[in-house]
């Protein structure tokens, strides 16, 4: 059967990506943000995953403009990486998982999440970055990806609450598959971070760090958070960390942290990061 | 099973300083606009737009408004035109301009102090959680 192993949450901004793209991450600005994932790539080398569903959003990149799903999964064989209007990212391809996400697509519908299917969409640095901050600079990545995707964006996203119970529906359909596969589930975007307006730049470390922290100690506190909560204490960006929850819920009540790490800044955005392993 | 009420109020949402909620309806308004901005995705658009701003623009249904803000870069006015700021980046990416760079553009601080607020951990929410509470 396939089996949750772990969930990863980590930050996913554009700019980590260009500073890997253009050789930078030795640079004093970038290296101690990259020296924070060494210890979660090592990791990766031995959990080898086959499969990472990967939660972020779209970025007015593949979806936003005609459509706007509040749930949605890519059940495509793989996903280009995209022209986000300066080339894209010269990174591999990614390869996905048809036969699982088709199965846990069937299996959340039925479960009443009521998901947009995804056939053919290029990917955006909402997962391209998470995949290189794990993953390094390689040939092509290591597992096949399935991608979950959240609006996030466009007001109302759907609540924390749903978002951990799309987590929990997730792992029922993972755990209904039939093939022997490790499956890792993987949160993106955060942490506190606006993009607009005269509050642009905010950060608030003591609302991040207690996340981090409640992600382990306290999980079912953070499903009581409201999107207020979010703009105000996080950010109009920050609300992406609703996306972390999707993979706290497929985890199950017990896990074990592997690894922690918070920066500030990268570019306009505080970076946070955990790995738990499922108990 | 939902946990506790996970209600809003518009009022909360618009008592939040410096913060404009892009909502379905802002959406609709800024949808010539974010045709627009989406069409920077093609390499080929790039220095066409470059080239020719306002001949490029005129290819848009947009309004008057959203044209000549975004041809002098004024993104707190076109987010109060309905623009949402994953759209408008790709304007500044086709200016070959960072994303702290545009973003400090709508900030009181030039890109200079922007980027040692930054350094320095960022903005502090103290004081710019809420309009009325002031706190």
């Amino acid at each position: 059967m396939a089996r949750i192993t772990a969930g990863v949450a980590t930050s996913h901004v554009p700019a980590i990506g260009a500073a890997m793209d253009l050789m930078k991450t030795q640079e004093p600005y970038w290296s101690p943000l990259f020296d924070g994932y060494e210890k979660s790539r090592a990791w990766q080398k031995d959990a080898k995953p086959d499969v990472v569903i990967l939660v972020f959003n779209d970025h007015a990149t593949s979806l936003m403009l005609e459509v706007v799903p509040t749930f949605a999964i890519g059940c495509a064989e793989h996903y280009r990486p995209a022209d986000e209007g300066w080339g894209a990212r010269p990174v591999p391809v990614v390869q996905g998982h048809p036969e699982l996400a088709a199965h846990i697509a069937e299996n959340l519908i039925i479960d009443e999440f009521d998901m947009t299917i995804l056939n053919d969409m290029d990917v955006d640095h909402g997962m391209t970055v998470p995949l290189s901050l794990l993953f390094g600079e390689v040939d092509q990545w290591p597992t096949r990806v399935i991608p979950v995707l959240v609006n996030v964006t466009q007001f109302p996203p759907p609540s924390g609450d749903r978002c951990w119970r799309l987590g929990e529906a997730i792992g029922r359909a993972v755990a209904s598959f039939p093939e022997d596969l490790n499956v890792q589930v993987w949160g993106t975007g955060g942490m506190s971070h606006q993009l607009q307006g005269k509050r642009a730049g905010l950060i608030n470390k003591p609302f991040d760090q207690d996340f981090l922290e409640k992600l382990t100690s306290d999980p079912q506190s953070l499903r009581k958070l409201t999107h207020y909560d979010y703009l105000r204490e996080a950010g109009s960006e920050g609300i992406e960390l609703i996306m972390w929850l999707v993979m706290r819920g497929a985890l199950g009540a017990d896990v074990n942290e592997v690894h922690r790490f918070y920066h500030v800044p990268a570019s306009n955005t505080a970076v946070g990061h955990i790995v738990l392993e499922a108990a | 099973m939902a946990v506790g009420n996970l209600g809003y109020d518009r009022a909360d949402l618009d008592d939040i300083p410096g913060t404009t909620i892009f909502t379905v309806a802002s959406s609709r308004r800024a949808y010539h606009l974010h045709r627009f901005c989406m069409s920077l995705m093609k390499a080929d658009n790039r220095p066409a737009f470059k080239a020719d701003e306002a001949g490029y623009l005129a290819r848009f249904g947009m309004t008057d408004e959203q044209k000549s803000a975004v041809q002098a870069r004024d993104y707190n006015r076109l987010i109060a035109l309905g623009g949402n700021f994953y759209f408008l980046i790709k304007i500044a990416s086709c200016d070959g301009i960072s994303a702290a760079q545009a973003v400090s553009t709508m900030t009181d601080l030039s890109t200079e102090d922007y980027t040692a607020m930054m350094l320095a951990g960022g903005r502090s929410p103290e004081g710019v959680r809420s309009i009325s509470g002031r706190f």
